[in-house]
């Protein structure tokens, strides 16, 4: 009875699924990520119109030239991208990098860098490994 | 010339229409005209992806010297102030070494649009000593400072003429600084970038202190200005980008990069671009989208009678969004 119950509900939610998959134009939420919502980000604004203002504001002097050229902040901004990891960053930093005229080679090696950071960061954590069976010993 | 195909067309009207975005003042003309563009023909020893005329060696239209002349009436008589060459590569006219002597003598600022890898061609090798000593502007095309990306839109083996060329022209004296040119003339070289596909040129800025620190460090190459220049959704390439199932995502960008601030400033507003049968157009890549001025006319007709009013309403095309994106685009680069 319970196998049969739990059947039951298991084969309508996979009709639910289907159906929300052939009606997907409507519900649009078939994936997480929609390169669509990119350009929604500003509806952040809608209900929070000051917030939203100060964090732009805010972004756009950052990305401004400074110490750093406007460039080298896009190359740091696609590294911090990649390991984040926000595909509509990568979207936009490899747009942003293109833009600025860096070259394939140039943004392959900023997910190099991007790669040797983050593993280097969980390697570097073998050294508590060490540590805790060192402590272990008697 | 190099229209749109239907199915472009089709995809380009899909987003808000372009003129309904001008108000005013901005549908029209200044009185005066700062540039008279002409078309020389579209003749190429190149074909570019990037191309909106849709130029390469195949081609055979160019302009006679008869409008040629009608051209520089125009110039004299309405106080010019610049006469802008372009082509095609403008050299591969038979008349073009008779124009850039006439017009150099109007007193006008004469610009000439070079690819530079014509120079390679021993025909016109002697071109660059013509132009430094009729103290021609010269506009070379680099659509990057690295190899590759240059070679990727130009086609193989364009970059290192490109670089001859520009070294050449810096012994010239070109873009050394004033009065480093024979006789002690200030010779003006730019050059002209423009992104390697479907993304908008940065900031002019930034892009021209990086080709001149890259330029100068691997070539002691120095030039004057870097003009941005976005690649329009027209011709060759917007039809390749229509191809791709592209063109839809382009023109997303450049309606989504709409900056109302470069309107007054469109090229179109100050100058007038004639093509090479002599009719007459508001810019190149109206010339391209077969979109001649509204009123029509020739430049014969304009030569013929010199109190025909210039000012002129615009004919806008939903490719003028590639002028007013972002920083905004013209042939002299970035407008906002």
């Amino acid at each position: 009875m319970k196998g049969e119950s739990f059947s039951r509900k298991e084969s309508k939610t996979f009709e639910e699924s289907r159906r929300a998959f052939e009606n997907r134009e409507e519900l649009r939420m078939d994936t997480y990520y929609c390169p669509d919502d990119l350009a929604k980000f500003p509806t952040m604004g809608e209900e929070a119109p000051e917030l939203w203002e100060k964090f732009m504001g805010y972004y756009g002097t950052v990305f401004a030239d400074g110490a750093l050229t406007a460039r080298e902040k896009a190359l740091i901004a696609l590294a911090v991208a990649a390991v984040s990891p926000c595909p509509y960053c990568i979207d936009s930093y490899v747009n942003s990098c293109l833009e600025k005229g860096v070259t394939e080679e140039q943004l392959t090696e900023v997910f190099h860098v991007a790669c040797a950071l983050r593993g280097g960061a969980a390697l570097v954590h073998g050294v508590q490994m060490k540590n805790i069976v060192k402590d272990m010993e008697v | 010339m190099a229209k749109l195909e239907q199915e472009a067309l089709e995809v380009m009207a899909e987003f808000p229409l372009f003129s309904s975005r001008v108000e005013g003042e901005n549908r029209f003309t200044e009185e005066r005209l700062d540039t008279l563009q002409m078309n020389v023909g579209l003749k190429c020893n190149l074909a570019c992806k990037h191309c909106h005329v849709e130029s390469s060696p195949a081609r055979t239209e160019a302009m006679s010297r008869e409008t040629m002349a009608q051209c520089l009436q125009v110039v004299r008589e309405r106080g010019v102030g610049t006469v802008d060459i372009t082509g095609g590569a403008p050299e591969m006219n038979p008349d073009y070494e008779w124009l850039i002597h006439e017009a150099a003598a109007t007193g006008a600022k004469v610009m000439t649009r070079s690819n530079l890898v014509i120079l390679e061609d021993p025909a016109y090798a002697h071109l660059p000593e013509l132009w430094a000593s009729l103290g021609i502007v010269v506009i070379a095309s680099l659509p990057h400072y690295v190899k590759k990306n240059a070679e990727a839109q130009r086609g193989a083996d364009t970059y290192d003429p490109i670089i001859a060329g520009l070294r050449k022209l810096n012994a010239l004296g070109y873009g050394k600084g004033e009065g480093a040119g024979p006789g002690g003339k200030t010779l003006e070289l730019d050059l002209v970038y423009n992104p390697g596909g479907m993304f908008l040129p940065g900031d002019q800025a930034g892009l021209e202190r990086d080709y001149k620190q890259q330029l100068s460090e691997a070539f002691g190459i120095s030039f004057d200005h870097l003009f941005a220049i976005a690649n329009n959704p027209n011709g060759r390439f917007g039809n390749s980008l229509q191809k791709k199932g592209k063109l839809g995502r382009y023109m997303e960008k450049l309606t989504g990069a709409f900056n109302a601030a470069t309107v007054p400033t469109m090229m179109c507003r100050s100058q007038l671009s004639v093509g090479w049968d002599g009719r007459l157009y508001d810019c190149d890549f109206n010339q391209a989208a077969e979109m001649p001025c509204l009123a029509g006319g020739t430049i014969a007709e304009l030569a013929a009678d010199p109190s025909k009013p210039l000012k002129r309403e615009i004919a806008f095309g939903q490719h003028c969004y590639g002028c007013t994106a972002g920083a905004g685009s013209s042939c002299g680069g970035a407008t906002a």
